[in-house]
């Protein structure tokens, strides 16, 4: 990025924004499971699922420097909106998931106005604390939400009125990843716009950007409510795909798996989430078969191992592997 | 059952000393190094399973083994602060978490290994049993004991910080780091024995807080949240501040348990929320 930093700017935009072809093989390449693993079809789903929900994060923590660890309320927001919505008795799924992204969306904006105003353990301790609080609400009103046994009695209606959500997933994949696809290159747009650039300046030293003019707050209220809307239609694509929603989608546990696996992936990279959500799952998939208590103690060692190592992800010790060519920032 | 006013802050009380001791040291490295160490439960958590090793396995008594778990998650702290954390002093916030909740991740799968997912039993002395009568109002013994136990390492603690030399120099690296080292100080001799002393009193913590909140695999995490509320609202690196959040967040929990049990622990939440939004670095932070 520094040796770019003297050309123009506009020129340095242009240049990031076209597509290698390394991307266009991968996203080819996600096409594979219908192929190779028809059975796998519904792990698949939930892969992309969480890679939408990575892929969030990156934006305000990758790009703005913002630590969440509540993410995932606006992710159980978004599935209890559509699940709710299900269950009411309207059970098309795009409606639905744009009704859910929207109410994502303005809790999102509402929490902003707090998110903008505190950095460093403030920040992280009022993020974790919404996200604690929004689950215990749910936890407590348990006549909208069914409480601990989960929302049940949600029915989806045909996708486009013409596919069913099938038992092999080859439905809830193939809607799961067109998703994904359409909300990841609004956030490449997004994160190659000059917009982009004032997030990654507001990251690397948040004090100067107030300084040269740039309207700090206003730049993280907009890319967190940008965020919230990305990870309310994460939680309604799981709503939707597994016709339940738990308490687990608001929890704890979920804010800090979805760190781990942006992290493990690399932040600041777009692809860090798609690919920290690939082998999370994947491993978490073969690994808990074995043993799942002992699922944390894999999980740990790599995260020691990432920190002490790979300071820079997965993706970026690749990067660093390879330093003639330049990684899709 | 609607319970005395006097027994639920007799029991918050308590309850918030338990979280002081917990939470003491974390706050201390925290405004010294500014090492976000989220693995400081782990070593409280090893120092609740060495005690109960100890006193059921062993057969040692409960007294004794208290200061053997003070020393165990001190040794402990000692070899983690050398082999990992050292390396990243310098590093970012977040890679300081994520570091160390790798290690949180690591200590409660091997807690499930070694000792399952079951509660631990502790057999706590029969003169620490049962309930006396104080001014007509009966209260625990154990409790009373642990407030004891840990008014006495306050009075410990702010007499070492205030009137000692090492005292001067930890307030001196709390308060400017480079400047201290400026004078001369060995700024990460005294931040080790710190660290030492801080998650020695975690093990210390843990070890009191079988009784009372019982042990298992997943302490490390359930508490963890617990400790960051204190050392946020109560602003880092002050023990006054640490011992202020502890015990109006033991309190209000517990009022909260007795008063409003469907709410849950929502009241705790809302009062660390509304509190650090007022005031981001806590009741008695100053940077």
């Amino acid at each position: 990025m520094t040796s770019s930093a003297a050309a123009e700017p506009q020129r340095y935009l242009e240049a990031q924004i076209r597509w290698r072809p390394l991307e266009i093989a991968f996203w080819l390449a996600t096409l594979l499971p219908f192929v190779l693993t028809p059975n796998y079809l519904l792990l698949a789903s939930q892969i992309a699922i969480t890679a939408l929900f990575a892929l969030s994060l990156d934006l305000i923590l990758g790009y703005a420097g913002i630590v969440s660890l509540g993410h995932a309320a606006y992710f159980g927001f978004g599935s209890y909106t559509a699940g709710l919505i299900a269950k009411w008795g309207w059970g098309e799924p795009l409606t639905g998931l744009i009704i859910a992204a929207a109410a994502a969306g303005v809790l999102g904006y509402l929490t902003s106005f707090i998110i903008a105003r505190f950095r460093h353990l403030a920040l992280i301790m009022i993020t974790l604390g919404l996200g604690l609080l929004l689950a215990e609400a749910a936890n407590s009103a348990s006549w909208l939400t069914g409480g601990a046994d989960g929302l049940q009695g949600v029915r989806m209606w045909k996708l486009l009125g013409m596919f069913q959500f099938d038992l092999f997933g080859t439905t809830a994949y193939s809607y799961s990843l067109a998703v994904l696809f359409l909300l990841f290159l609004v956030a490449r747009r997004v994160i190659h716009s000059p917009f982009g650039l004032a997030l990654r300046g507001i990251r690397e030293n948040a004090v100067r950007m107030p300084a040269i003019g740039a309207a700090s707050p206003a730049h993280i209220r907009k890319v967190y409510t940008i965020a919230a809307v990305m990870a309310g239609v994460a939680g309604a694509l799981l709503a939707q795909t597994t016709e339940t929603v738990s308490l687990e989608t608001l929890s704890f546990q979920r804010s800090a798996d979805v760190l781990v696996i942006l992290i493990l992936g690399g932040a600041g990279r777009l692809y860090g989430g798609i690919v920290g959500a690939i082998i999370y799952m994947v491993a978490r998939d073969q690994l808990s078969g074995i043993n799942p208590q002992y699922w944390y103690f894999w999980i740990g060692t790599l995260l020691v191992a990432v920190v002490i190592f790979l300071p820079n992800g997965i993706l970026g010790g690749l990067a660093r592997l390879m330093p003639a060519r330049r990684s899709p920032a | 059952m609607i319970a005395s006013a006097f027994g639920v802050l007799f029991d918050g009380f308590a309850y918030g000393m338990l979280l002081f001791l917990l939470s003491v040291g974390l706050s201390v490295t925290l405004g010294m190094m500014n090492f976000v160490n989220l693995a400081h439960c782990s070593f409280a958590m090893l120092g609740g399973y060495v005690a109960v090793s100890v006193t059921n396995d062993l057969g040692w008594p409960f007294l004794v083994s208290l200061p053997v778990a003070f020393v165990a998650a001190a040794v402990a702290s000692v070899a983690f602060e050398r082999l990992l954390y050292r390396r990243l002093y310098r590093a970012t916030d977040l890679d300081q978490c994520l570091l160390t909740i790798g290690i949180v991740f690591i200590s409660v799968a091997v807690a499930a290994y070694v000792y399952g997912t079951i509660q631990q039993p502790l057999n706590v002395p029969s003169y620490l049993r049962g309930t006396i009568s104080v001014m007509g109002q009966s209260v625990g013994v154990y409790r009373l004991f642990l407030i004891g136990v840990s008014l006495l390492v306050t009075l410990l603690l702010v007499a070492t910080l205030e009137y000692t030399r090492f005292g001067a120099q930890v307030r001196a690296a709390v308060d400017n780091q480079r400047m201290a080292r400026g004078l001369g100080i060995n700024v990460d001799r005294v931040f080790a024995i710190t660290f030492a002393l801080g998650s020695g009193l975690a093990g210390l913590g843990g070890a009191l807080a079988v009784e009372i909140v019982g042990l298992d695999h997943a302490f490390a995490f359930t508490y963890l949240v617990y400790v960051l509320i204190v050392v946020a609202v109560g602003g880092l690196g002050s023990i006054a501040g640490s011992f202020v959040a502890a015990t109006l967040l033991g309190i209000s929990d517990m009022a909260g348990k007795y008063y409003f049990p469907e709410l849950g622990a929502f009241l705790i939440y809302f009062v660390m929320v509304t509190l650090l939004m007022w005031r981001p670095l806590g009741l008695f932070g100053r940077r």
